[in-house]
C-alpha cells in the first residue's frame, strides 16, 4: 500500500526536476476560457427579472386583477387577461426596441450616452476606485459642449470637433479633481465623487442664470440652441448617429489602453494590488490621477452625447438642469451589468439603452407605465449582482458554477 | 531503507481500535490527483508529522478529514468504526478540531467572546461566564496562559494561534490538525507552539502537525508520514538526518548546504548606509541611527528577531518609507529621499518580505508579473504600446532559467505554489544588471526543494559583484548565505560580525548585548542570563 518502502534510487530517478524549456505548453491562449458562467448567470437574470416583472404588471393592473377575483369558477379569464397584458406589455417593448429600422436606431442613441458614461465607471473600477461621480462629470462634459455649440461659431466639422474635445476636457478635469484629491490628500473617490455630483449640478443650475449660458429673451434655466454646425450628425430615416460611432470607438479606446498599453498595465496592476505596483516602481498616485482623468473624460463623452446629440426634431435638446437625466447613475449599473469590461460594458448599454427605447413605446402602446422599465432594469441589476440568488432560483446554473469555481488545490499546478 | 519502518498495526488494512484512521482516501480536481490512495494512523498521544512540500496534498487531506472537502474514495474512521465527515460540525462532533493557517477569528471580540462564537448556546443568552470559565480552566490545564477578556487584536501573533487551539479545545476536540502553524510565527512562538503541542500529546490528545520545515519535525514529532505528489512515500523516525528527510520529501538529493566560492568583495563599499533613522507608518522611530556598508561581490544577512526594525529597514532602501536622516547611497548616488522607481532604476533590485502584499499581483499572469517594475521601457513599451510579444518571449526564457513551474506563461500567478511564486518575484529583480540586490526572507513559505534554488541564485548573483543584503530571521538562513551577519537590535546594529559565529552569541547579540560581550558570554554560555532570545532562535 501507500506506507510501503520506497527505494531511495528509484525516488530520485523517478522524478528528474522537469524543466519546463522543452515541454510543449498548451497555448497560452487557452488559459483564458470564455466566461461562459457570466452570460448563463446574465441570462437567468434576464429571465427572472422578466418573470417578476411580469406579476407586477398583473398586479398593478386592475382590470386583470378583477378577473382574478373568480379565478377559481374561471381561471381561463384570469389567465388570459395576464397573457394579452403581459404579452401585450413586453411585445410593445420588443417592437420599440428592436422592431425595424426607426426603433433599433432609437435604441442605439439611447445606448451611446450609456455606454460611455459606463466606460467611465468600468475603468475607474478596473483601477480600484468607485467612481461615483459619472453624472457630475457627464454634466461638465455637457456643459462646456453645449457652450461650444452654442456660442461658438466655427466652421462646420472643427465646431462639431471643438465642441466634443471641450466636453471630454471637462469629464477629465472633473475627474482628475477626485484622482488629484485621493492622491494628495487620500480623499475617499466615493465621498469626494458623490459631492462633486452636487458641484456639478449646481454649477450647471447657476450658469443658466447668467448671461453667458441663458437663452435671451427666457426667464427660465434653460440656454439657447446649439448650432447644426455642432450637432452630431445623423443617417437620414432614424436616430442613428455619429455619437453611437463615437461610443463604441471609446470601447475600443478602452480596450487598448486596458490591454495593450502600458498605461493601462499600471492601471491594472494598481487596482489589483498597489502595493505590489508601488513596490514594483509604479506611482500609484499618478495612476489614480491619469485613471480618474480618463474615466472622466468618457462620463464627460456621455455628457457630449447628451449635449450634442440630435433630438427627433434633429437639433439638440438645449441645456437645461435635467440635461443628462440619470445617465451617470445608470452608468454604474451598466458598468457593474458589463464586469466592468469594454465589452461587456457596450452589450450591458446596449440592453439598457433598448429598455429605454422599449419603454417609451410600451408605454404609448400598451399603456404600461414607463417605471416598469425602470423596475425590470433594477430587477436585472439586482439578480445579476446576487448571483447566489439566481443559481439557488435556478438549479442547473448552480451546477455549473460549482463545478467552476470548485476548490483548487494547495498549489495546484506545482508538480 | 532505513528511513520507513513498518507501518503501526500489524495488518495495514485495519483501522486501530482507537485514534483516526484514513484508507484509501482519494481526491481528484478534475485530472490532477490531490490525494492518492493515502493512509494514515492519527493515534491519541502521539505527535503526527505531515511533511511534504507546498502543494504536495497535505492540506487537501486535511480538509477532506475535517469536512472541507469530500473524497472520491476512501473512508475515515475514528475509533476503529467507519464515519462520514460531510462538513466541519460533523467533524467537531468527531473530535476533530483544526488549528487553521489565518486564524479564523473576530478581532474585535474577547477571547471568551470568541468561544462562544458559533455556540451561542439556547434561547438567544450568552453564557459569558461560563465562556471565561473555560478559557481559564483549559488555559490552566495546558499552560497557555491565555486572558480570557483581552481582545483578539490586542493578543501577538502566537497567543492568537493558541485562542484557536482554546477553540479546538472547548469542543473537546481529540483529534487536532495544526495546518502550517509555524509559518506565520516569530522564533520564539515557535518555541511556545511547540511546547503546547507537546503538552497537548502528554493529556493524551491526537495531534497532526502539517510542515515543510525539516528542523521542526525532527525536534517535535513522534511519528513522520511524507506525502509527495499526493500519495504517501513513507515513513520515517525524527532522528533520520534532515538531508534524508528532505531527500524523501522532494523526491531527489536536496543540498541543505549551499555550495559558494569565498566571497570576492570589491574594495569600495557599493551600498553605505550612514546614521540612518527610519520612523514608520504610525511615526514611531524603528530605525535609528543605522550604520552599515555592504560591498560588491558579498552577501551581508540583516539577523534579528522579528520587529527590530529589519522590514522597514528594507522599505526605506526601496524608498516605500522616508528617511528621516542620514544617508544611503548606492555607487555615488545618494537613494535616500528619491522615489522608489528612481532607486530602482539606480539599480537596486528588492524582493519584498511579503511576497503576496508586495511582490507580485495575484490575478496578473506570471508573463504580465514578470515586468512589473520594467513593462513602461525598451524593449517592453514601444510609445504608449505595450509589446507582448516581448513581454511573452521574456516570460518563456525566464520560466526556463528559473524552473519555474507554471502550467502558462498566462496562468495567474496567484495560482502557483509558494516556492513558484517567489521565482517569479526573484527571476524579475534578477533580469536586470543590478548594483544592490536587497531581499527579505527570500524563502519563507517556500519548499526546500525551491529553497535550494533560491540560495544557489542569491549566491550567484554575488558572484557577478553585486552588493547582496539579506534581511532574514531563519538563522539557519544567515548561517547558509552570509559572508557577514549584521545583527540588528532595536533599529540599531549590534555588531557585525563572520557568519561561523555561534548560534549562542548571535542569540546574546540578538537580545541586545554588545558583540565583545555576547562573544565572551557565549563561550560561558550557562552563565548568561538573557539567552532566550537566542534559544528561540536556534
Amino acid at each position: 500500500m501507500s506506507t510501503a518502502v520506497t527505494p531511495p534510487t528509484s525516488t530520485g530517478g523517478e522524478q528528474p526536476p522537469a524543466s519546463p524549456v522543452g515541454v510543449p505548453r498548451p497555448s497560452s491562449r487557452a488559459a483564458r476560457r470564455f466566461p461562459w458562467i457570466d452570460v448563463v448567470t446574465t441570462l437567468a437574470a434576464f429571465v427572472l427579472a422578466f418573470l417578476v416583472g411580469a406579476v407586477l404588471m398583473i398586479v398593478s393592473d386592475s382590470d386583470v386583477r378583477s378577473k382574478f377575483t373568480y379565478f377559481f369558477a374561471r381561471p381561463s379569464d384570469a389567465l388570459v387577461a395576464s397573457a394579452d397584458k403581459v404579452g401585450g406589455a413586453y411585445g410593445a417593448l420588443v417592437a420599440g426596441a428592436v422592431g425595424g429600422y426607426g426603433p433599433i436606431t432609437e435604441t442605439t442613441a439611447q445606448a451611446a450616452p450609456l455606454i460611455c458614461a459606463g466606460l467611465g465607471v468600468a475603468l475607474a473600477f478596473r483601477a480600484g476606485l468607485f467612481n461615483i461621480g459619472a453624472q457630475g462629470q457627464a454634466i461638465l462634459g455637457a456643459l462646456l459642449a453645449a457652450y461650444v455649440g452654442f456660442s461658438w461659431h466655427l466652421p462646420p466639422g472643427v465646431h462639431l470637433l471643438v465642441a466634443v474635445l471641450a466636453g471630454l476636457v471637462g469629464g477629465a478635469l472633473w475627474g482628475g479633481l477626485v484622482g488629484w484629491l485621493k492622491a494628495v490628500a487620500g480623499a475617499h473617490e466615493v465621498i469626494v465623487t458623490i459631492m462633486l455630483n452636487y458641484v456639478a449640478a449646481g454649477l450647471l443650475a447657476y450658469l443658466l442664470t447668467t448671461t453667458a449660458f441663458q437663452r435671451p429673451g427666457r426667464t427660465d434655466p434653460i440656454s439657447p440652441i446649439v448650432d447644426f454646425s455642432a450637432t452630431f450628425p445623423r443617417l437620414v430615416g432614424g436616430q442613428l448617429h455619429l455619437g453611437f460611432g463615437l461610443a463604441l470607438l471609446a470601447a475600443v479606446a478602452v480596450w487598448w489602453l486596458l490591454e495593450r498599453s502600458t498605461t493601462g498595465f499600471a492601471i491594472r496592476a494598481v487596482g489589483a494590488n498597489p502595493h505590489a505596483a508601488a513596490t514594483a516602481g509604479m506611482s500609484v498616485a499618478r495612476t489614480t490621477i491619469v485613471a480618474m482623468a480618463v474615466a472622466g473624460a468618457l462620463a464627460g463623452l456621455a455628457g457630449v452625447q447628451a449635449a450634442l446629440g440630435p433630438s427627433a426634431s434633429g437639433l439638440p435638446v438645449p441645456l437645461s438642469a435635467g440635461i443628462v437625466g440619470s445617465i451617470g447613475f445608470d452608468a454604474i449599473t451598466v458598468a457593474l451589468l458589463g464586469r466592468s469590461t469594454p465589452l461587456g460594458t457596450v452589450l450591458a448599454g446596449l440592453l439598457f439603452g433598448a429598455l429605454h427605447a422599449g419603454g417609451l413605446a410600451m408605454q404609448s402602446v400598451a399603456q404600461t407605465p414607463l417605471t416598469l422599465t425602470t423596475a425590470l432594469q433594477a430587477l436585472i441589476v439586482l439578480f445579476v449582482a446576487a448571483p447566489a440568488l439566481v443559481t439557488r432560483l435556478i438549479p442547473f446554473v448552480k451546477a455549473r458554477r460549482a463545478r467552476a469555481l470548485g476548490p483548487v488545490p494547495e498549489g495546484g499546478l506545482a508538480s | 531503507m532505513t528511513a520507513t519502518s513498518t507501518p503501526p498495526s500489524v495488518d495495514p488494512a485495519a483501522p486501530p481500535p482507537t485514534g483516526l484512521a484514513l484508507r484509501g482516501i482519494t481526491k481528484r480536481f478534475g485530472s490532477l490527483v490531490a490525494n492518492d490512495h493515502i493512509d494514515l494512523d492519527v493515534l491519541p498521544g502521539q505527535i503526527h508529522c505531515l511533511l511534504g512540500e507546498n502543494g504536495a496534498g497535505k492540506s487537501t487531506l486535511m480538509n477532506v478529514l475535517y469536512g472541507l472537502l469530500s473524497p472520491d474514495e476512501g473512508q475515515i474512521y475514528v475509533d476503529g468504526s467507519p464515519v462520514v465527515v460531510r462538513n466541519p460540525k460533523e467533524a467537531i462532533g468527531q473530535g476533530i478540531g483544526m488549528v487553521h493557517q489565518h486564524f479564523m477569528l473576530v478581532e474585535v471580540f474577547s477571547v471568551a467572546e470568541n468561544l462562544v462564537l458559533g455556540r451561542e448556546g439556547h434561547g438567544g443568552l450568552l453564557n459569558m461566564r461560563r465562556a471565561r470559565r473555560t478559557v481559564r480552566e483549559l488555559s490552566e490545564r495546558y499552560h497557555f496562559d491565555v486572558d480570557p477578556d483581552a481582545k483578539v487584536e490586542d493578543l501577538p501573533v502566537g497567543v492568537q494561534q493558541r485562542v484557536e487551539i482554546l477553540k479546538a479545545l472547548a469542543n473537546d476536540a481529540r483529534f487536532l490538525i495544526f495546518d502550517e502553524p509555524t509559518a506565520v510565527l516569530t522564533p520564539q512562538e515557535i518555541d511556545e507552539l511547540m511546547a503546547v503541542m507537546r503538552s497537548l500529546r502528554d493529556e493524551g490528545k491526537a495531534v497532526v502537525f502539517i510542515t515543510h520545515k525539516l528542523r521542526e519535525v525532527r525536534e517535535i514529532a513522534d511519528t513522520i508520514t511524507v506525502i509527495r505528489r499526493g500519495a504517501v512515500v513513507g515513513t520515517a523516525d525524527p532522528d533520520e538526518p534532515e538531508a534524508r528527510l528532505a531527500e524523501l520529501m522532494v523526491g531527489r538529493a536536496v543540498n541543505l548546504v549551499v555550495d559558494k566560492e569565498p566571497a570576492r568583495r570589491s574594495a569600495e563599499p557599493r551600498l553605505r548606509l550612514q546614521g540612518v533613522s527610519v520612523a514608520n507608518a504610525a511615526g514611531q522611530v524603528v530605525v535609528e541611527d543605522l550604520d552599515l556598508d555592504v560591498h560588491g561581490g558579498e552577501i551581508v544577512c540583516v539577523a534579528g528577531v522579528q520587529g527590530n526594525g529589519q522590514s522597514e529597514l528594507a522599505d526605506a532602501l526601496l524608498g516605500t518609507l522616508p528617511v528621516t536622516s542620514g544617508s544611503i547611497v548606492l555607487d555615488g548616488t545618494r537613494l535616500d529621499g528619491r522615489s522608489p522607481r528612481e532607486i530602482i532604476d539606480a539599480g537596486l533590485g528588492f524582493v519584498p518580505e511579503d511576497r503576496q502584499h508586495d511582490g507580485f499581483v495575484g490575478s496578473f499572469t506570471v508573463a504580465e508579473n514578470l515586468v512589473l517594475n520594467s513593462y513602461a521601457e525598451a524593449p517592453f513599451a514601444r510609445g504608449l504600446r505595450l509589446d507582448l510579444r516581448r513581454v511573452r518571449a521574456n516570460a518563456d526564457e525566464r520560466v526556463g532559467e528559473f524552473d519555474i513551474r507554471t502550467q502558462t506563461i498566462e496562468t495567474p500567478v496567484s495560482s502557483l505554489s509558494g516556492g513558484n511564486q517567489q521565482k517569479v518575484v526573484l527571476a524579475r529583480e534578477l533580469s536586470r544588471p543590478l548594483a544592490a540586490l536587497v531581499a527579505s526572507q527570500p524563502t519563507r513559505g517556500v519548499d526546500v526543494g525551491a529553497i535550494e534554488f533560491l540560495h544557489s541564485r542569491l549566491v550567484a548573483e554575488r558572484d557577478r559583484g553585486t552588493a547582496v543584503l539579506i534581511v532574514s530571521t531563519e538563522l539557519d538562513e544567515v548561517a547558509a548565505l552570509a559572508d557577514r551577519v549584521a545583527v540588528m537590535y532595536r533599529g540599531r546594529v549590534v555588531g557585525v560580525v563572520p557568519p561561523d559565529t555561534s548560534r549562542e552569541a548571535l542569540g546574546l547579540m540578538m537580545a541586545g548585548v554588545p558583540v565583545e560581550e555576547a562573544l565572551a558570554g557565549a563561550g560561558a554560555a550557562a552563565a548568561a542570563a538573557p539567552t532566550s532570545a537566542g534559544g528561540d532562535l536556534t
